[in-house]
């Protein structure tokens, strides 16, 4: 099975993770802007990091297989640096046409503050001229309010919740977020979201409609694989294959595609101008093997010789 | 205009179909513009618009290419790269022409940075594009450097011994190929011809190949003793 992982901060991460998840069946994942671990405190900083993301970032992906994107903005920590927030939005607009850009986001509330709330506003009123998708963040403390006052704020500026991705959902926060037309993301993240035994009683509950799977992998203790491992578990626990390939794949695409940047075609027919530039191919789906999932031990111990 | 900028202009309007209103009205807003939004603009919606397919070019195309900029080969270029470097010499000098490329360097992605580079030998200036030329050589990815090495005259009519000898060395260490240089044998010196002996003598001991186009710039040398003892060695070997 194809899959995609929709929301994986892979600035933080190793080849070694780009390989496993290659093996794994992971053909495509989105890069969303997000919040280092450690505070930016120059806009040059920041527009690097972005360049980044749009740049090296894609290309290294590629060299294992998997199609990039990224989502851009300013994230809620960060909003609350002015200075720096008022320099971040100067340079956005610069960046959200950019090759793969699939959405405005990670955005939305972190504590919840004035400038939060002044710098999410604004960047949706951005999604809205340049018609791109959202990601919203939704904060972890005070979780079901900040999340319902997401949606508010979407509702009230306008905004379709056809393009609008709620991300970190839990088993509090999906029923609203469905019921208001909302794509449902999870991150699979150890210890702090949500586990992925959990979130195949939500997948037996809710079904596949609207619901995305993610790992959220980043500097933090989690998983690369958290796409890949729920899909294998959902399947051996019974959900139906067609709902697993909607949440680990289909969803994803059919939100982040109508940026018009994210096509299926991209990693089955890539073409030739990215295929010399960008993307090596997935030597996996060419080669017709069947995804596997190891451990990073096995990966690591494999080979003794180093040429 | 330049020459090689109608020529640009010509080939991108025949390929761009039903796009072909919005090209002309959006370079005209990018040639008046005041500010330079409309050009950023430009730069996002090209490979939107046009798409990213190569430009078809035939031979009469390519001879007035290189008639119009001697070197200058823009085979291989795509539709929407052809067209930013289009807009990029269209838009108003308002402000020095390597401000403005430094500019929209800095926030390139991928493909936008190779057209950037690529554009190289029809800009103006060109000795004030010299650190940004050596960013793009320090790219790790090798289609960008590739951008700059590769059939593109700029650094054959800019770069001095020091910055020609370092993009060769280069060009070995990330396996892109020497043959695609413009100016390769012309270039060569013997300072390089020195290192690349070295380089050359290093690969032989650790029992890895050597390129087959490291020898073009050490024909120019046949005779100095370091570059002969391994000619002759070469061709000795089995
Ligand atoms: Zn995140």
């Amino acid at each position: 099975m194809m899959l995609i992982d929709p929301h994986a901060h892979m600035i933080s991460r190793t080849t070694d993770d780009y390989q496993a998840m290659a093996d794994a069946g992971v053909v495509a994942l989105i890069e969303p802007a997000f919040w280092v671990g450690q505070p930016r405190t120059f806009v040059g900083t920041y527009v690097d990091y972005l360049s980044t993301i749009v740049g090296w970032e894609r290309f290294r992906a590629g060299q294992f297989g998997i199609r990039h994107y990224c989502t851009v903005g300013l994230n809620s920590k960060e909003a609350n640096n002015e200075e720096l927030a008022e320099g971040v939005m100067d340079w956005l607009p610069r960046f959200a046409l950019k090759e793969g850009v699939v959405a405005i986001g990670e955005i939305g509330y972190d504590e919840q503050t004035p400038l939060e709330d002044k710098y999410f506003r604004s960047q949706l009123e951005l999604a809205e001229e340049l018609n791109l998708p959202v990601m919203i963040h939704t904060p972890h403390r005070d979780k079901k309010r900040g999340t319902s006052r997401s949606m508010d704020v979407c509702e009230e500026h306008g905004i379709d919740p056809g393009m609008v991705i709620v991300d970190h959902n839990n088993e509090e926060t999906v029923a609203e977020t469905l019921q208001r037309g909302f794509w449902a993301g999870f991150s699979i993240y150890p210890s702090t979201k949500m586990g992925n035994a959990r979130m195949v009683e939500i997948l037996r509950q809710y079904g596949g409609e609207r619901i995305i799977v993610d790992s959220a992998c980043d500097w933090g203790i989690s998983d690369c694989l958290g796409v890949a491992k729920t899909a294998q578990l959902a399947l051996e626990r019974g959900i139906p294959k067609e709902t697993v390939q909607k949440v680990c794949y289909q969803n994803a695409l059919d939100a982040y595609g109508q940026s018009g940047q994210m096509k299926e075609e991209d990693w089955l027919e890539p073409p030739a101008i990215d295929q010399r530039t960008l993307f090596e191919g997935n030597s996996i789906l060419r080669g017709g093997r069947e995804p596997h999932i190891e451990e990073p031990g096995d990966r690591r111990q494999r080979n003794l010789l180093i040429e | 205009m330049t020459l090689a900028a109608k020529l640009l202009r010509t080939w991108v309007l025949a390929q761009a179909g039903g796009e072909a209103h919005w090209l002309t009205q959006s370079l005209d807003r990018v040639a008046s513009a005041s500010q330079e939004r409309d050009l950023y603009i430009f730069m996002g919606l090209a490979p939107r618009r046009l798409g990213k397919s190569d430009l078809a070019l035939g031979a009469d195309d390519l001879a007035a290419a290189d008639a119009a900029c001697p070197g200058w080969s823009p085979k291989g270029w795509s539709i929407d790269g052809a067209a930013r470097v289009l807009a990029l010499l269209t838009a108003p000098p308002t402000r020095a022409f390597a401000d403005r490329f430094k500019d929209l360097r800095r926030t390139a992605d991928v493909a936008e940075m190779i057209a950037l580079y690529r554009g190289l030998p029809l800009y103006p200036e060109p000795d004030r594009l010299h650190f940004e030329v050596g960013e793009g050589l320090r790219s790790n990815i090798k289609a960008v450097f590739e951008s700059i090495a590769h059939h593109n005259p700029f650094p054959r009519d800019h770069f001095d011994d020091h910055r020609w000898n370092q993009m060769i060395l280069k060009a070995l260490f990330v396996e892109s190929r020497l043959a695609s240089v413009v100016g390769l044998e012309a270039r060569s010196n013997p300072d390089l011809a020195r290192m690349l002996v070295d380089y050359a003598e290093e690969r032989i001991a650790a029992d890895r190949p050597v390129p087959e186009d490291l020898w073009i710039p050490l024909r120019p040398f046949h005779n100095t003793p370091g570059v002969a003892a391994i000619l002759q060695r070469e061709e000795a070997a089995p």
